[in-house]
């Protein structure tokens, strides 16, 4: 047994997830210092005014003031609430997305004629710019008397399924022929096929597929808030921002700040459903 | 020889490629008798990867048959009579050692707790009693292939098709795999048939009742060379003289096959 050494030391993980944690925290904690350092050492050796670019606390002083009329709030107290209401939107085109994209890798999966015929189209869906799209799906729904909400959605989801239905579709293939051909010696039937090999093993391609939806998902829920005409959202509150730019240029730098925020989380949290899902195999697979 | 569990009558492969037909096997007949450990040995390309998945229903022959156990490959295939192993482990990362070693009971659909116990006990008979609850990757590959070998032996077929099982280990490893390899094979009731492809001549040798020595390009069968050494094998086999014999009767046979 020698030199078969185990790798294995039972009870190692719980303080490996907290170093984990920490391992990947603190170089993002450091590129966003360096970033502050950038933002406040380019204002001060190119002399950029404020206007083109306010300080960070003007910026922080902005967050915390209160909101003219309406609740008083303070400003990032309601940019908050709008984000929440983009994310609503974003989740539930990421869920609808998500099941679209599942639906379409398994049709590919099992009817390859169907992917050669329908995939060009789903490319081709990719490449029209969503700023083209939304307006139509709004007008579209609003026809036939769907709420502004469902629109959002559907644009949202719009942009969820593509990258879903393509890794997926990767992942579903990524079993080794030889993985197969266990299979096939064990006389496993299709459904135990999929359930036992091929759907596990496309897990930590679907994982990736869902970071980039993600995100993709806050993309469209924001851009289909403008021709939706919705009240509130992140895409609102940038367009207002942007309106009152010159008498209050921190308030858009603030909005987009959120937004960024926002996808984060949004990330983050697929991240977390991963590591849940996948991460006690422990070890990153190619995806 | 008495009823074979395997026989290859006039069986021949040929692939069809970009560059014209490709005769991976020509003209094979084989016998092969229950509880039989044979080896396959040649150089790359002579078929002997191709020769093992035609009896595993991996794929088909182009001419001639095959039966085993008087049936169709394909027959002996859903009734569940290979336990086969691989170059690679081809253990599934997201189950834990024992859960891949239970796998091929989980699709037969034996009871939770048999298969449990089952995959306990092939994992003490393997040395990895202690890592049932591990994951394959905190294996080193000696240990994996020996998962793998549990994993083809839970449930008990009555042929065991090995395709360079120990191609990927180092040579120390290697050495003492092939040696549990015969413990675990010797001490099973009834005693599965092996087929054993290698390009180690010295390991087909040690593990072998018989050796089938093939020539590639088209790939045929150029000999059968017996294996005269008594068992159980030892570290001291081969020490032995007339493993030594063995050996370079094996290598002069492969040399004049080319």
């Amino acid at each position: 047994m020698a030199s078969d050494a185990p790798r294995f030391v039972p009870g190692e993980a719980p303080t490996g997830a907290v170093r984990a944690i920490a391992r990947r925290a603190l170089p993002a904690l450091g590129v966003v210092t360096l970033l502050l350092c950038c933002w406040e050492g380019a204002k001060l050796l190119f002399a950029i005014p404020d206007q083109r670019l306010p300080h960070l606390g003007a910026i922080v002083e902005t967050m915390l003031s209160r909101t003219q009329g309406g609740s008083g709030n303070l400003l990032v107290v309601q940019m908050l609430a709008n984000a929440w209401a983009t994310f609503r939107i974003a989740f539930g085109g990421f869920a609808i997305g998500t099941g679209l994209g599942l639906l379409l890798a398994v049709i590919f999966l099992q009817a390859p004629v169907l992917e050669r015929g329908l995939l060009p189209y789903v490319i081709g869906s990719q490449t029209v710019p969503i700023l083209a799209i939304a307006p139509m799906v709004v007008v579209g729904l609003g026809r036939i008397g769907a709420p502004g909400w469902a629109a959002r959605v559907v644009v949202a989801a719009y942009l969820t399924f593509f990258p879903v239905t393509i890794g997926m579709l990767r992942g579903l293939r990524s079993a080794s022929p030889e993985s197969l051909s266990l299979m096939r010696s064990y006389a496993a039937n299709p459904a135990q096929t999929f359930w036992k090999l091929r759907l596990p093993a496309s897990l930590p391609y679907l994982f990736t597929s869902l970071k980039i939806a993600a995100s993709a998902s806050v993309i469209g829920a924001i851009v289909a808030e403008l021709p939706a005409g919705a009240r509130e959202g992140i895409g609102v509150m940038i367009l207002n921002a942007a309106q009152f730019y010159n008498s209050r240029p921190p308030a858009l730098y603030l909005a987009i700040l959120i937004a960024g925020l926002l996808g984060v989380a949004f990330y983050c949290l697929v991240a977390l459903a991963e590591y849940l899902v996948v991460g006690r195999r422990g070890r990153a697979r190619p995806g | 020889m008495d009823t074979p569990i395997i026989e290859f009558d006039r069986v021949s492969k040929i692939y069809s490629s970009g560059g014209g037909p490709i005769t991976a096997l020509h003209d094979v007949s084989l016998r092969i008798a229950a509880g039989e450990f044979v080896a396959l040995i040649g150089p790359s390309g002579c078929g002997k990867s191709t020769l093992m998945r035609l009896i595993g229903d991996l794929e088909q022959p182009s001419g001639g048959s095959v039966r085993v156990k008087s049936k169709t490959p394909e027959q002996a295939r859903r009734d569940r009579d290979y336990g086969i192993v691989f170059q690679a482990p081809v253990l599934y990362d997201w189950r834990t050692v024992s859960r891949n070693v239970e796998l091929p009971l989980e699709i037969m659909g034996r009871p939770k707790e048999q298969r449990r116990e089952r995959a306990l006990s092939l994992l003490r008979l393997v040395g990895l009693g202690d890592f049932a609850d591990a994951y394959p990757h905190q294996l080193s590959g000696g240990m994996q292939q020996r998962a793998a070998i549990a994993r083809a032996l839970s449930f008990e077929p009555s042929i065991l098709l090995m395709d360079e099982p120990f191609g990927a280990l180092d040579e120390i490893t290697r050495e003492r795999m092939q040696l549990e390899l015969l413990n675990i094979w010797s001490g099973a009731n009834p005693r599965p048939t092996v087929i054993f492809v290698t390009h180690s001549i010295p390991e087909a040798v040690f593990l072998a009742d018989r050796v089938v020595v093939m020539s590639p390009r088209p790939g045929r069968v150029q000999r059968v060379i017996p294996v005269d050494l008594s068992r159980p094998r030892t570290y001291e086999t081969r020490e032995d003289p007339r493993f030594f014999a063995l050996v370079t009767e094996v290598r002069e046979c492969l040399r004049t096959a080319e």
